[in-house]
């Protein structure tokens, strides 16, 4: 299939401006729950300062600290599967499932299987999962991805969850209460839990020294999930581990607060080994981990602790919704994160941005998210990925630039933005500049003539 | 004190009025300016596309223009930003001393020259435009997502402007949707982006959107004139150059 870019899939988004409104005050609202919490806190800046530190050391001692967890995991009666890549991943809990006989299963919030493509993987097996998250219960029931890491149904509103609820939970058609229709997708989710033969959920920190990893939720459902079910496999990325526990003191404490504004999730679980007659399963995922982290310029990307501040703050986000980023994992992030996976399937996303650095310093763990949209664009543009008529355009204004007296000509001839910036022609079709926008008007002089005839001695 | 002054290329274009003010304002502060005739363009624009490789030729002609002063300053943050971050070429001395000595105005009139008072006189209300290159980029002002003690430099000279009245917009330091090539890569959202930075200064009821940079005030004002709005765009620097008329 092939994929709209950004720019054109925004422009279809923003076609409904009401709804794009919408869109962008919700968002608006959680970035400022997030400023609230964070002025709440006197040591805010120090605790993102020690957050990324903690991240770097780890991600400099990747190797040393993997091993360790695997040992304690081991230790505790886990399980340790290790995943190069998403078909890996995919085949590992194919292979429990199989081994097990097992026919139905849940899921919590787990953006790495969505990264996987695991639902579809298993679909096509003929194996049906639940996601219990009920935003992601939502989009499943829609057969989209999710629009949001941690808000994944945010571009919908209720009446739409109303209309998917009633096409497939038989709820009544235009009631929009949203007491009534959560407490559809409760009575609908109990079922599924108490039929569940396997949970998999996700990781947010796999701590090193004790082979224990916590999951956080708003609704419970992990542990809903893995507590009921015989089998738990928890599916992880390799750079969710933290060194220590007490580390938990420093991001616990920011996630929660950078994602919604809240002091801390709901839940905050702690699993370190299989109850009495149950099994879990650890599968650790590289997918395209390792590369990046020898990336010089963008291995720190790998510091996220997926609390989505970055798609909040971010306007162009707010603007255009997480579907029009194309990936699992939207947003500016995403935008970081996705063409190391696939250069070219997502050159256009490191230029769906104005660099307005707002990302970065939200960023709890301090990834220079601009910085690397910036380098991103370099990188895309010499290993060729990018339009043969920009390039021209580009060497154009390059060599004009670069001789003063060819742009003086340049400007006094037409004066001059047309001959420098091609794309400011005024007609529509071949100018988006005057679609929405008057060109500028054009002064007899330049300040360069100005200067000429009025101060140079 | 010796200043080179640098008039980014679309100012020297399109808004002379903005580097008349500049110049003027630099002089009136007891600053000996010079304008270097040689002068074209940062590289940003080829540079934010992912160009950067070609802007070798641009880099070089903005060394040889720009050695030998004391201070360079320019009124746009972003361009100052972009030599400060990617001004590269082949004397690294020379390179390094313009990257450490080139000045945003506003950074430039509160940080060295120290400016305390100015003789200006601007009777209308104004909404200040928050640039984001200036703001994250150069540190002009505090920002809304760190926990820092709040400053602005371009709101500290507004305030020794006679008679103008200074309004904020409901989000203080959001990006109005310029972004470089993004205006017109992206033309959707970055239009969106610019009606909605208007729609709070309106409920303001300004009449004048002012910033630090010509390039947001140029995305902003070209949708304002489409919807034959009576809001103006101005730079700062042409505020606090006016005088008592």
């Amino acid at each position: 299939m092939k994929l709209q870019t950004h720019a054109a899939a925004a422009s279809t988004f923003i076609a409904d401006e009401p709804r794009t409104d919408w869109h962008d005050e919700t968002l608006w609202f959680v970035r400022s729950k997030r400023d609230k919490a964070a002025h709440g806190i006197a040591e805010w800046e120090a605790l993102r300062e020690w957050a990324s530190k903690i991240k770097e050391h780890t991600l400099s001692n990747l190797d040393n600290y993997l091993i360790e967890f695997e040992e304690k995991a081991k230790a505790n009666g886990v399980t340790v599967h290790w995943a190069a890549n998403g078909a890996e991943h995919n085949q590992i809990v194919f292979d429990i499932i199989r081994k097990n006989n097992i026919q139905k299963i849940v899921k919590s919030k787990s953006m790495l299987t969505e990264e996987c493509g695991l639902n579809e993987y298993l679909h096509v097996k003929g194996i049906e999962t639940v996601d219990t998250d009920l935003g992601e219960r939502i989009v499943q029931f829609r057969n989209e991805m999710p629009s949001h890491i941690v808000l994944p149904a945010i571009h919908l509103k209720k009446e739409d969850v109303s209309e998917t609820f009633h096409r497939h939970l038989g709820t009544e058609k235009g009631n929009n209460d949203p007491q009534y229709l959560t407490e559809a997708a409760r009575q609908h989710l109990r079922s599924k839990f108490i039929e569940a033969g396997l949970a998999i959920t996700g990781v947010n920190f796999a701590i090193a020294e004790t082979g224990g990893f916590v999951v956080c939720t708003n609704e419970g459902n992990a542990d809903m999930g893995a507590h009921a079910a015989p089998i738990h496999i928890a599916c992880m990325g390799f750079e969710k581990i933290i060194p220590k526990a007490e580390h938990l003191a420093v991001f616990l404490r920011l996630l929660a607060r950078s994602a919604t504004g809240q002091p801390i999730t709901t839940y905050s679980s702690h699993f370190s080994k299989p109850g009495a007659g149950q099994q879990m399963h650890i599968v650790i995922v590289d997918n395209g981990r390792s590369k990046q982290l020898g990336r010089t310029d963008f291995r720190n990307s790998l510091k996220c602790i997926r609390c989505a501040a970055c798609f909040n703050t971010c306007p162009v986000y707010r603007r255009s919704g997480g579907h029009s980023y194309h990936t699992a994992v939207s947003g500016p992030i995403g935008s970081i994160l996705n063409p190391n996976l696939d250069m070219k399937a997502n050159a256009d996303l490191p230029f769906a941005s104005t660099l307005c650095g707002s990302c970065s310093n939200v960023c709890p763990v301090k990834i220079d998210i601009h910085q690397q949209l910036w380098k991103w664009r370099q990188v895309i543009v010499s290993e060729g990925y990018v339009s043969a008529g920009k390039k021209i355009g580009m060497k154009g204004m390059a060599f004009v630039l670069s001789k003063p007296a060819l742009y003086r000509f340049s400007g006094k001839a037409v004066r001059s933005f047309m001959s420098l910036f091609p794309f400011l022609f005024r007609t529509k079709k071949l100018n988006p500049w005057y679609r929405q926008r008057q060109m500028p008007e054009a002064p007899k002089q330049s300040f360069t003539d100005w200067y000429k005839q009025n101060k140079k001695a | 004190m010796k200043v080179g002054l640098f008039i980014p290329c679309y100012i020297d274009q399109f808004y002379p009025q903005v580097g008349i003010a500049t110049l003027q304002l630099l002089e009136k502060a007891g600053c000996e300016v010079s304008f270097p005739m040689n002068q074209t363009c940062c590289g940003q624009p080829m540079a934010n596309s992912g160009f950067a490789a070609l802007s070798k030729g641009c880099d070089q002609n903005f060394v040889d223009n720009f050695s030998g002063f004391e201070y360079i300053v320019a009124p746009s943050g972003s361009c100052v930003l972009h030599i400060k971050e990617h001004l590269h070429g082949a004397d690294e001395e020379k390179v390094n001393y313009i990257r450490s000595h080139i000045y945003e105005l506003t950074e430039f009139l509160v940080d060295v020259l120290q400016l305390e008072n100015l003789e200006a006189n601007f009777p209308h209300k104004v909404g200040l435009h928050i640039s984001c290159h200036g703001q994250r980029g150069l540190h002009l002002s505090s920002m809304s997502e760190l926990m820092e003690p709040a400053f602005s430099k371009p709101e500290k000279l507004l305030g020794m402007v006679k008679g103008l009245e200074l309004t904020k917009p409901k989000r203080p330091d959001e990006c109005c949707g310029f972004g470089g090539t993004f205006c017109v890569f992206e033309e959707a959202v970055s239009v969106k982006m610019g009606k909605d930075r208007i729609a709070e200064h309106a409920a303001n009821d300004v009449a004048f959107i002012t910033a630090a940079d010509t390039s947001c005030l140029m995305h902003l004002e070209g949708i304002l004139k489409r919807n034959n709005s009576t809001t103006k765009t101005i730079h700062i620097a042409e505020i606090l150059n006016s005088s008592i008329a």
